[in-house]
């Protein structure tokens, strides 16, 4: 099911580089709010659209602090007008209940909305930072300035949240901004493409719908930064196309979540904890637990446990609970329901094709090499491997690519400290799934195979903001200077060494 | 299988020892590593003399004693970088333990160029250390008496089980990128910054580009002409111009350029002499290509000052195109106009107004650095807001660069990442998150779970989240 190919109005050239300061810009002709219907364009069907942006930017329209506190409020009506749409169209997209759509695409936008509006004048501040003898009398300070023209590409699992919360930070950051939602998760696509760009700047902010091979061609024209968040193996082409044009990127990506229950803990909290994390969204969540690790007399305890939650939250017959969501798409389905032939079916296991319903299934005695244990799940399937003990977990997590997540669950704060220092990955949660996401004092990104960079708070200003060092010396005082020119002496040496160089601390004798 | 694997896996294996983690072991790595500037002191002035033809007061300055200062801020801080940072928590993980815990990334590759080799390897190096990595060290295969001695000699004072050094040409540098690093620090041109992180792509490897442009330099009319000349000389023609932070050409208005020739001229006389060719104080271009490449940029515009070149001891005169020297009448497509000059030549261009030098910045790519020169701080700040790049310095050239508390780094085609000081640990480290909540206290959490009540989503969102703060509240 195709989407009608969109791009936006081809500009005329003369919107290039050189004619950033002259009004060329506005000759160029408005974009057209929303996605234009065209005809396939071959070349660069995106270059007026980048440039147009471009010239916005460089003519500094986005960097006073009112302009982006009114775009930003203007994102917060967006939230608050749309709710009802956004709420109906994730309900389309994947069955997504309206508790759980209200609560990660509106409520937790509104956190970081909030948060950056609080603060942003003071992250916007120029920090002054320590001198040296030499610089005492100058004015040394990092200046926070946006890249220019930067690309968000959303996936669909939370396909609001995950461009909405970058978005924040590069509008907070002073940056013009090419949005490319998912094509998969259509419904909501289309929101976005007609109705955001109703509430931004049409010069600075634009939507651009696309499919695999538009992207592509998206990615051909330089962007300043680019942010993308999707599966590992996508990572790889952005980052190689950014690297074209030596592009900063930030890739959250993915990865098999590992969460370690040890045999001393409070197995019906752990299976509420796990169980909630596992099957939000019908598991279609980057963070959540991928799979467990834990001792054979642990799966004995936890199956039970995992059983009355999954009771508890979806009744009897989850396929009849309105808590309950959907795979996104028919290849999805198809893909997560060949993982369930791992192991054996504990719990669940049931499928419906047609409303591609996955039942919230745990499979016991799953093997490292069963389908299960190959890719990240991105599905309502909990497979249950078991270890030894906590250094057969450790082991196991560390022979495998660093995931975004790791989970441990323990009474014993030593093991769960153990785990954290023995393992890497890019965050971490003890003692319960997801949790650790939501402050937003938290940096979020991945390592490794789950990714490169941060964002979340504070962290997505600093992702979309070039931090620029400045020193301004004094016209005079040359005298300060003349150490440092030839012809060169040991005199001088010696002089600019005792005021320059970092002494160790400590190291001194006192006489 | 790539030539470098059973070396890559063997750091991997010591890395994954933990071996690297303690504060005490990397402690004793950089102390070590502070040895090493002291004891083979003597065999890199040689060494660099000879590749060069540094003069050993700019080794002293710009090598050994910016390593030992960055040593030494790394080593009083080690320990409070190390710790964990608590981070602000909300309601409903106020009991909860919330920190940003430091891990290293594991085994990562320091490219170094051969301009400061020991500069622009050991400076990441320590970072790298500090954060608890296994390090792959490859030096310049230009500066080949640097590379035999940093290949000879380091090894010995570091840890061979977490740290070695790699001695490769452009080819086999191409195979030991095939193999999967946890990061890549790259100091070198743009066009091999594109390879590198095309390379790194393939593995999901985050990377710091360290790389270079033409860093303009703005005069304005109001400035101390004296004083500007010679801090303008001594940038351009540290190193005979081979600094990534060097001003590579002048911006000004006539009326300026007029004034400023005279003054240069008086500079270079200054520091080296009437015959540049025989003081002591002035370095070489490091090999024949390299010396080629900047004397082909001579033919721009007229040479003012210098021109001199000789082909055998690789000189050419310092400075100011050719030999001290400034083309007048440079153009914007002259031939020294298109590359990044990295030897002593400096073009002068001329401007109508700010406004037109602004413009001229603007069309070109991000430099590393700009330079602006006025006594007014308005027109300085106009210079600041209105351009981008990696760093700024107004009225001085490459002192931003030494100091440890400011960010170090390129943007857009210069480069991306940034460090010194405490920037070189953050680059090598992973930020890692981490929330340890109590086991139990299971209540709160009910109110997340399903079956759904939209009526617990008032509560729900009272205990996570922010609230904006409105300047007008009511107290009641």
């Amino acid at each position: 099911m195709q989407q009608p190919l969109q791009l936006p109005v081809q500009q005329p050239p003369g919107c290039g580089k050189s004619s950033l300061l002259s009004s060329s810009a506005g000759a160029a002709g408005a974009i057209p709010k929303g996605p234009v219907v065209c005809s396939t364009v071959s070349g660069n069907p995106y270059a007026g659209l980048v440039s147009h942006l471009r010239a916005a930017w460089l003519s500094g329209k986005t960097r006073p602090l009112e302009y982006r506190v009114a775009q930003l409020e203007a994102l917060g009506r967006f939230l608050e007008e749309k709710k009802q749409d956004i709420l109906e169209a994730t309900a389309l997209d994947m069955g997504k209940p309206s508790f759980e759509a209200y609560f990660t695409e509106i409520l937790l936008c509104k956190n970081e909305l909030n948060d950056t509006l609080n603060n942003l004048s003071h992250w916007m501040k120029d920090e002054h930072v320590d001198k040296n003898l030499v610089t005492q009398l100058d004015s040394a300070f990092v200046r926070k300035e946006p890249y220019g023209v930067v690309l968000i590409i959303a996936p669909w699992n939370y396909p609001i949240h995950l461009f909405l919360v970058p978005l924040i930070g590069a509008i907070a950051a002073g940056n013009c901004v090419v949005i490319k939602p998912s094509e998969i998760s259509k419904n909501t696509e289309r929101l976005v493409a007609e109705l955001l760009t109703c509430y931004l700047d049409s010069d600075c902010f634009a939507v651009v719908t696309a499919g695999v091979e538009e992207t592509t061609r998206l990615l051909e024209n330089k962007f300043d930064y680019i942010f993308f968040t999707g599966s590992p193996s996508v990572g790889r082409i952005i980052m190689t196309a950014a690297a074209k044009h030596l592009t900063p990127v930030t890739l959250e990506l993915g990865g098999k979540n590992p969460c370690y229950v040890s045999d001393t803990c409070d197995v019906q909290n752990v299976a509420r904890r796990v169980v909630w994390g596992r099957f939000f969204n019908a598991g279609q969540t980057c963070i959540a637990p991928d799979y467990v690790l834990c001792s054979v007399e642990m799966q004995e305890k936890l199956m039970p446990a995992l059983r009355e939650a999954i009771t508890e939250y979806f009744g009897s017959n989850p396929r009849e609970s309105p808590d309950f969501a959907r795979i996104v798409g028919d290849k999805q389905f198809q893909r997560v329901r060949a993982l369930l032939r791992s192991g054996r079916v504990a719990i669940g296991g049931q499928t419906d094709e047609k409303e591609r319903y996955i039942a919230p299934t745990v499979l016991a005695d799953v093997q490292p090499s069963d389908p299960a244990m190959q890719e990240e799940i991105f599905g309502p399937i909990l497979p249950i491997v078991v270890v030894a003990n906590m250094d057969e977990a450790i082991d196991f997590i560390n022979a495998r690519p660093r995931p975004l997540a790791i989970y441990a669950f323990s009474c014993d704060s030593k093991v769960v400290n153990q785990v954290l220092e023995r393992t890497s990955s890019g965050g971490f949660c003890g003692n319960d799934t997801l949790m650790h996401v939501m402050l937003t004092s938290l940096p979020f990104g991945g390592t490794g195979n789950s990714g490169l960079g941060k964002y979340h708070g504070k962290f997505t200003f600093d992702t979309f903001s070039h931090h620029r060092g400045c020193l301004h010396r004094n016209m005079g005082l040359e005298a300060i200077n003349s150490p440092r020119y030839p012809p060169y002496t040991q005199q001088k040496l010696g002089l600019m060494t005792a005021t320059f160089e970092i002494k160790r601390k400590g190291m001194c004798t006192l006489l | 299988m790539s030539d470098h694997a059973g070396l890559v896996s063997h750091l991997r294996a010591a890395w994954l020892s933990g071996r690297t983690r303690p504060l005490e072991y990397r402690t004793a790595q950089l102390e070590a590593l502070g040895r090493f500037l002291e004891e083979k002191k003597q065999d890199i002035l040689e060494a660099t003399a000879l590749d060069m033809r540094k003069p050993s007061f700019e080794v002293e300055l710009s090598e050994i004693s910016i390593c030992r200062s960055e040593l030494n801020h790394t080593l009083n801080n080690l320990g409070a970088w190390m710790k964990d940072e608590n981070v602000d928590k909300n309601w409903a993980t106020q009991l909860d333990s919330a920190f940003i815990h430091k891990d290293p990334y594991g085994v990562v590759l320091i490219i170094g160029p051969w301009n400061y080799p020991i500069n622009l390897l050991l400076v990441p190096l320590i970072g790298a250390i500090a954060a608890g990595n296994c390090v792959v060290l490859k030096p310049s295969e230009i500066s080949r008496n640097m590379e035999r001695l940093v290949a000879e000699a380091l090894p010995s004072y570091l840890d061979k089980d977490c740290f070695a050094v790699v001695t490769a040409g452009v080819e086999e540098t191409t195979r030991l990128l095939e193999n999967k690093f946890d990061y890549i620090f790259f100091t070198g041109s743009p066009s091999v910054g594109r390879i590198i992180m095309t390379a790194a792509a393939k593995h999901l490897t985050p990377v710091t580009l360290e790389l270079g442009g033409k860093n303009p330099c703005y005069v304005s009319d109001t400035c101390n002409v004296q004083n500007v000349a010679r801090r303008v000389a001594w940038g351009r023609f540290f190193n005979a111009g081979q600094t990534c932070v060097a001003p590579d050409y002048v911006l000004c208005s006539v009326e300026m350029r007029e004034r400023l020739v005279p003054a240069l001229r008086e500079a270079i006389a200054e520091f080296y002499g009437s015959e540049p060719r025989n003081s002591p104080d002035f370095a070489r271009i490091v090999g024949d290509k390299q010396f080629q490449r900047v004397q082909a940029l001579l033919c721009s515009g007229r040479v003012a000052i210098g021109g001199q070149t000789d082909e055998k001891e690789r000189y050419i005169g310092e400075g100011t195109a050719c030999a001290g020297g400034t083309p007048w009448d440079v153009q914007e497509n002259d031939p020294v106009m298109r590359e990044e000059i990295f030897g002593p030549v400096l073009p002068i261009l001329t401007v109508t107004s700010e406004e037109d030098a602004i413009t001229f910045i603007n069309a070109r790519e991000r430099p590393l650095t700009l330079y602006v020169f006025s006594s007014s701080t308005k027109v300085v700040r106009r210079l600041l807001e209105r351009t981008s790049s990696g760093g700024f310095c107004a009225n001085d050239t490459i002192m931003h660069m030494t100091l440890t508390s400011l960010p170090f780094g390129g943007i857009g085609l210069s480069g991306m990442g940034r460090y010194h000081g405490r920037f070189t640990f953050e680059t090598f480290s992973h930020l890692r998150s981490a929330l340890l909540r109590a086991d139990g206290r299971e209540a709160l959490n009910n109110l997340r779970y399903p079956p759904y009540a939209p009526r617990r989503l008032p509560l729900l969102r009272t205990t996570v989240e922010s609230r904006r703060r409105t300047v007008a509240c009511t107290l009641l």
